[in-house]
């Protein structure tokens, strides 16, 4: 009969992060910043159709970088959790706080418990009624929370982006300032990101009920002050729907 | 927070995810009860969309329950529904085919098409027939925007989940015969938005007049019937101010009738 060889735990958590780490390094990272009207996340995603960032409540949205199956799952989980609580109860009674602690106590016995760590980091987002409101829940691997102020970084360049984004970011910045210190942040001071590279997801206080809006490669384009390199996307994606909720009438 | 493993995942259905996680309600019991019901509704194509609109009276038997009760609700951006039946489950089914219609969009990242979002509907009505069965009837209108065809549908309903696509009007409730006749007498193709609300308001006007269960215009707490029209640009109410001129013009030719 063989006997394993004996690991301290240490040494297993250690490897566990160490794998996860790895995992999400390999992937692009994803910004998120408040502005004068709400929350703007940016991510470096060159594809159209696989989301990074999307809409989990009204005033809530949900970010994740990593391996895509892994943080995509997590979402519809929010979104599910959301829309029960919401039924059950109030739209009110949705709040990201609560929904920050869930994701991270899911991560935090799949870090420990499952034969392997997921791969992701996220955040999940709540726009405030007024400035200053706004929230940001930053979820790690092992299921560490963070309550983060005025922006927060995902993914593997996380340290050297936040850097940039610390002497770039102040207080009342506009859509279009707040793409543009997000876009330099990510792109670092030897690459320049188009519109086709980036996906971007607002948190809006002037959006209605439903806060969260995406921007197609055209408004990017005309925000960054750039023509889009393949024309651009024609039509413009409906806003988030805005019918009056039921409830609050 | 609820998580399913891939083969067992309920997908983008929002009451199948209530019935997994033991939400939905349960059986009636057997008997029949008389509970408030909601009546007239109308629903009419014109050149830009469609127009939806139902008075506010809710009855129970021969007592007014409820004077503003609303009829005619947005089910997403470019759709409407409205009720006629028994007012509790109805506005429930509504309620949880908003949740759906989101829940979907959200879940999947596409919004259902129109026809999807009848057939939907559809099966949220035939899911209600044993309840149907011992009184508690819900027939909806359902109207909206064809993003893909560019153009108002009409969609009706019988109690077993029936679903007819009407391709000019549709009215349903104890007065829907008075204000249908209004609407097939006046009705044309490619009326323009107007016309269409003048029609509407005078066929909610004589289904009030002659259907003691439907509501007419409350001039004086300033309750007038849910107006809505449905176009490319979404789900518009018709504000009130707008509504009690069309009411108080159609009063005026009726005075003139009279005299």
């Amino acid at each position: 009969m063989s006997m394993p060889f004996y690991v301290p735990p240490e040494q297993a958590m250690k490897d566990r992060a160490d794998f996860a780490r790895k995992g999400i390094a390999r992937g692009r990272s994803l910004v998120a910043l408040t502005y004068d009207d709400g929350i703007c996340i940016t991510a470096e995603n060159p594809s159209n159709t696989l989301r990074k960032i999307s809409e989990i409540y009204d005033r809530i949205a949900f970010a994740g970088v990593g391996r895509y199956n892994e943080f995509d799952q997590l979402r519809v989980a929010g979104v599910r959790a959301a829309d029960i609580k919401g039924y059950q109860y109030s739209r009110d009674d949705v709040d990201a706080r609560s929904l920050a602690n869930q994701y991270a106590q899911i991560l935090g016995q799949i870090f420990t418990h499952e034969f392997k760590p997921m791969e992701v980091d996220i955040l999940v987002a709540e726009v405030g009624t007024h400035p200053g409101e706004d929230q940001m829940f930053h979820v790690n691997y092992d299921g560490t929370i963070t309550d983060e102020k005025n922006y927060s970084v995902l993914g593997g360049d996380a340290d050297a982006i936040a850097q940039r984004l610390d002497s770039t970011w102040h207080d009342g910045l506009t859509l279009a300032e707040a793409l543009q210190v997000a876009v330099q942040a990510l792109a670092g001071p030897d690459r320049t990101l188009g519109a086709d590279d980036l996906e971007v997801g607002l948190l809006a206080r002037s959006n209605g009920r439903r806060a969260f809006r995406r921007l197609t490669d055209t408004d990017l384009a005309e925000l960054l002050g750039t023509a889009p390199s393949n024309g651009g996307t024609p039509a413009s994606e409906p806003a988030g729907f805005a019918p009056p909720s039921p409830q609050s009438e | 927070m609820p998580l399913f493993p891939p083969n067992d995942d309920p997908g983008s259905s929002f009451p199948d995810l209530l019935r997994r996680l033991g939400l939905a309600p349960g059986a009636l019991p057997p008997g029949t009860i008389d509970v408030p019901h909601g009546t007239t509704c109308v629903a009419l194509r014109f050149a830009d969309g469609v127009v939806m609109a139902g008075d506010r009276r809710a009855t129970s038997g021969n007592l007014i329950s409820h004077r503003t009760m609303e009829k005619v609700m947005p089910a997403d951006r470019h759709s409407g529904v409205a009720i006629a039946g028994a007012a509790g489950p109805a506005m429930e089914m509504v309620k949880l085919f908003q949740l759906q219609l989101e829940h979907y969009e959200k879940v999947e990242g596409t919004a259902l098409s129109l026809d999807g979002k009848a057939n939907q509907l559809s099966m949220m009505v035939r899911g209600n027939l044993p309840a149907a069965m011992q009184g508690l009837v819900v027939v909806p209108i359902f109207a909206g925007y064809d993003t893909l065809r560019h153009q108002g549908r009409l969609f009706d309903y019988d109690v077993t989940g029936g679903r007819y696509e009407e391709r000019d009007y549709v009215a349903t409730g104890s007065g829907s015969l008075h204000a249908g006749t209004v609407i097939r007498v006046g009705y044309r193709e490619g009326l323009s938005r107007d016309e269409a609300l003048d029609l509407c308001t005078r066929a909610l006007w004589v289904a009030a007049d002659n259907d003691s269960a439907t509501g007419g215009p409350d001039a004086l707490r300033g309750i007038y019937p849910t107006v809505a029209t449905i176009t490319a640009r979404g789900f518009e109410r018709v504000g009130d101010d707008e509504l009690a001129g069309r009411f108080q013009a159609v009063a005026e030719q009726e005075r003139g009738v009279i005299q």
